[in-house]
């Protein structure tokens, strides 16, 4: 068995694995908890409990106002990975077919040029992510292994992809093997790292959302 | 069919002249991207070497390697080819056959002894003895150490016998395997393809005669001159893939386009061969070209990657009863802990009222 065929096969299935059994763990887990009971009224005007939770998610794609002088690199440097990896995932035409192997929906993909100039963008503001991270004293306070594993999974994958589809260095089949396992890697961290947020934060935003909206904070 | 002569008398016999050769030689050296002094300096050693002898064992094959090379494709090269070796055994083209053909060999191997070239094209049997492949009453795996004893290097012609190819593959019935899992001791050259490129065997036994030395090899023991390139790199279709345009079946309208096949399964970025450079019957076409997606035929176990059509981006496990099992364990393994959480909450209740 090759790396690749092992990368293709049994490293994928584990992942997988992993994942999903870690992720609806912790989901389910969350969801079915006991909630606290509320005895408070609510107030007259706070509208629909689903009003208020998407208000809540909306209202924190950006800043408060006291908060955007001090947060605007990390709201940039946010945007700019997030819309750079989105564009690699799912535009890449390999990745399109990998997506629909798995979930059988597909679309139609992106030039390789495209897809280059994103993962370049994403792989740097994962770096000028770290660095903030290094250098602010506040945030390297707060920092703990968490943060630093879940980017190293994270910058993996766009390194490993950057190399394999622009063949950088070494074979295409060592290259692609890389890529997957760093991938199955990133998946296996998934539900016990910071990268459970892209789940959790649905869950969280609403939350606060309804939260807020029951008692009449505006937001 | 060993005689006296040199190259360079034989082919005087046969009325091919020294500026035949030296194109030849030319051909030869442009395929394998030799220096340009090369030429002149492999026709002089050429015409002045003994025909090699070439020792050629059939095992677990199906003889589309010989139809391969019997198919290379200018006549007279191949005619050629059959100047340059003394091709002493070879139980699909050779005239005698039973025990006058084993007798051919034991005698080639006995006025060779060294200097022989041993090609093998096949997999060798190694279950129950071998029983499942004999030739005179031996079996493959004899056979094939007896002759590998004092053979100068080794040949292996095809899949099979470079790296156990379709016999090999699950559930491998016969316990096949490739030549170098028995042979240790003298150097393997494996020349891959189901079947390999016609020019890549010849050209590899001209080197082999021109320079005495082995050519260089991969991290696989192919010759690099024709396994040096990955077929995805020097595929014509090529650009269609740095666009994203694939072929979404064979049908549509990217494949009338011609567009990329990575999609219908090419294993062109994984696979080195000659296939996108040399091509096919005479340089016409290749797989690709004919609108096929490369299998990966001269890589190891490339019947036993998932099929052929799936994408090399796939996942290749069965995956319903394993996204099943996960989906259930995961959602067992949350709900089971939401109960417990609930059980405190409820013994708290029940002792803060007691």
């Amino acid at each position: 068995m090759t790396l690749l065929d092992f990368a293709r096969g049994p490293a994928l299935s584990i992942a997988f694995a992993v994942f999903l059994i870690g992720v609806l763990w912790r989901l389910f887990s969350l969801v079915l908890l006991p909630k606290a009971s509320d005895n408070s009224p609510a107030r007259a005007d706070s509208g629909s409990a689903f009003g208020q939770g998407l208000r809540g998610f909306w209202r924190h794609m950006w800043p408060a106002d006291p908060y955007l002088k001090s947060s605007v690199f990390a709201l940039v440097n946010g945007y700019a990975f997030h819309l750079g990896l989105a564009i690699v995932v799912f535009g890449l035409a390999q990745h399109i077919q990998f997506i629909k192997d798995v979930f059988g929906i597909s679309w139609p993909g992106l030039p390789t040029g495209v897809i280059t100039l994103a993962a370049i963008v994403t792989l740097a503001s994962l770096v000028g992510a770290l660095v903030r991270r290094l250098t602010n004293p506040v945030l390297k306070l707060i920092s703990t292994g968490n943060d630093y594993i879940t980017w190293l999974v994270t910058v993996l994958p766009v390194i490993t992809g950057i190399m394999t589809i622009n063949h950088l260095w070494l074979r295409y089949e060592t290259l692609l093997a890389l890529h997957i396992l760093s991938f199955a890697l990133m998946l296996v961290w998934f539900p016990f790292g910071k990268l459970m947020h892209a789940f959790l934060v649905f869950l969280t935003r609403s939350r606060t959302g309804v939260v807020y909206g029951r008692r009449g904070v505006k937001i | 069919m060993s005689d006296h002569l040199t190259i360079g008398e034989h082919l005087s016999q046969r009325g091919i002249s020294r500026r035949s050769l030296l194109k030849y030689t030319t051909w030869l050296a442009s395929l394998m991207a030799l220096p340009p002094t090369a030429p002149r300096a492999m026709a002089q050693a050429l015409a002045a070497a003994k025909r090699q002898s070439v020792i050629w064992l059939s095992f677990q094959e199906c003889t589309g390697c010989t139809e391969s090379i019997t198919r290379s494709f200018s006549p007279s090269l191949e005619e050629l080819i059959f100047d340059l070796i003394s091709l002493d055994y070879h139980e699909t083209l050779m005239a005698v056959s039973g025990q006058a053909a084993e007798v051919a060999r034991q005698k080639a191997m006995e006025e060779n002894k060294g200097k022989y070239v041993l090609v093998v094209d096949g997999s060798i049997s190694t279950r129950d003895d071998g029983v499942y492949s004999v030739i005179g009453g031996k079996s493959n795996r004899e056979t094939l150490i007896e002759c590998a004893k004092d053979a100068f290097a080794i040949i292996t012609v095809g899949t099979c016998s470079a790296y156990g190819g379709i016999p090999m593959a699950k559930p491998n019935p016969t316990g096949a395997v490739p030549v170098s899992d028995i042979i240790k001791d003298k150097p393997i050259i494996n020349i891959p393809g189901c079947p390999p490129i016609a020019e890549a065997i010849t050209g590899t036994v001209a080197y082999i005669i021109t320079f005495g030395k082995l050519p260089e090899l991969d991290e696989r023991g192919r010759p690099k001159p024709f396994f040096g390139d990955n077929i995805h790199d020097r595929c014509y279709r090529r650009p269609f893939y740095e666009r994203g345009q694939f072929a979404k079946s064979f049908d549509d309208e990217g494949a009338r386009n011609g567009w990329c096949l990575f999609e219908v399964g090419c294993k062109g970025p994984v696979t080195y061969n000659a296939c996108a450079t040399l091509k096919w019957n005479g340089g016409t076409s290749f797989p690709i070209q004919s609108g096929h997606g490369c299998l990966g035929c001269s890589e190891p176990g490339f019947w036993d990657k998932g099929s052929f059509y799936a994408p090399l981006a796939a996942w290749t496990d069965k995956r319903a009863a394993l996204i099943g099992g996960a989906v259930a364990a995961g959602v067992a393994a949350g709900a089971a802990s939401a109960l417990l959480a609930r059980k405190r909450k409820n013994q708290a209740i029940k002792e803060k009222q007691s």
